[in-house]
């Protein structure tokens, strides 16, 4: 050809090419931790069927996912098993969080449950809901499909361009010394003394 | 074969404060003799099972003159019957017998005690906390732990997206 094409026009189509296939094989990790697990499984099964959108093959190994399905509330305690499930995973790789607690902490606003992964592992697509019914679910692989198909690159250029934290702002970790005490003032009629701290975002 | 009642007052020496409810007995026992009476239950009286070990917090609780309780519900296997026993610890350094020589069920019971209201078992084979991670601070089941910690939910490092 006598024409001399710039690299770029070159490297485009084959970047969509790449995100055309990947968008229509997404392997979900299934990390489900509470009731939104069962949602997923119906997602999953023959009625709301999410084969249809090539996202069926769940495997239990990150090794061999690219979509980490964060369902059900974080414990502290699974931070650490959440961060290296994440990090075992290949590239490339998305996070869906699935639910109100995945997202915010849910209605667990205590000492020991993560109030939204986003604060320690990047997420793509959130999904609302308690637990979201399994066309949200699917609504949220769509929406990661067109993402996929829009911001993808071959070599995963956009990810290493996402290096700042992605999460909500940080909350208060430390509360007053007068506050420490939240026990009812009052058994009998199980009034509180005080009402419970608020935690202001600084 | 003694009643309970009649087995713990006799050992005590003196009668045992008594309460009941829908047929159940409730015996408070100082501290110090709850290893003997449950020992002497199990041997002499015939309540074999260990139902349940859980603790309260008492603090701000109306007319409480100790902090924490350890409750005790055993059950006679042959009989059905069933005897709660009630004793009371204190802080600094609220401390209890381990019951697991005489069952073994306690074992994590006694540890999930411990592990929640920082009251230490004695002669424990394996005392280590059971639900929290090993490296946590505090009692969360205590009443002056705050509702949202103290920020430990956080205290974890955050992964980027270019950087895992």
């Amino acid at each position: 050809m006598a024409m001399k094409l710039d690299d770029s026009v070159f490297v485009a189509p084959l970047d969509q090419l790449a995100n055309w296939v990947r968008k229509h094989s997404l392997w979900p990790m299934p990390f489900a931790t509470a009731c939104c697990g069962i949602e997923l499984m119906a997602t999953a099964s023959s009625r709301y069927d999410i084969s249809r959108f090539g996202a069926e093959a769940m495997r239990f190994t990150p090794r061999q996912c690219d979509v980490m399905i964060v369902a059900g509330r974080v414990v502290m305690k699974m931070v650490p098993v959440m961060q290296r499930i994440w990090l075992q995973m290949p590239e490339p790789k998305w996070c869906i969080s699935m639910g109100a607690c995945a997202s915010s902490g849910g209605v667990f606003d205590t000492y020991a449950v993560v109030q939204g992964i986003d604060r320690f592992i990047p997420v793509d697509v959130y999904v609302p809901g308690c637990p979201p019914r399994p066309e949200q679910l699917i609504r949220a692989v769509l929406d990661l499909q067109e993402k996929v198909q829009k911001t993808g690159t071959i070599n995963g250029r956009e990810f290493a361009k996402r290096t700042k934290y992605e999460g909500p702002a940080p909350l208060a970790d430390e509360l007053g010394a007068a506050e420490l005490v939240v026990a009812p003032g009052n058994y009998a009629s199980g009034k509180r003394s005080r009402g419970l701290p608020i935690v202001s975002n600084n | 074969m003694p009643t309970a009642v009649e087995y713990c007052s006799s050992l005590l020496g003196s009668p045992v404060p008594i309460s009941e409810f829908k047929g159940n007995i409730r015996l408070v026992i100082p501290a110090e003799k709850i290893y003997a009476v449950l020992s002497g239950l199990k041997s002499s009286v015939g309540y074999d099972m260990l139902c349940d070990l859980a603790g309260i917090d008492y603090l701000n609780y109306p007319e409480a003159t100790d902090r924490y309780a350890v409750l005790y519900s055993l059950t006679n296997t042959s009989t059905g019957e069933r005897v709660f026993l009630k004793t009371f610890v204190n802080d600094p350094e609220p401390e209890l017998p381990s019951v697991v020589a005489l069952w073994e069920g306690a074992n994590w019971m006694e540890r999930e005690v411990f592990d929640m209201f920082g009251i230490t078992f004695t002669g424990h084979p394996d005392l280590r906390r059971i639900l929290m991670p090993d490296a946590f601070v505090g009692h969360p089941l205590r009443k002056d732990y705050p509702l949202r910690g103290y920020g430990e939910r956080h205290n974890f490092p955050t992964l980027t997206r270019a950087e895992s």
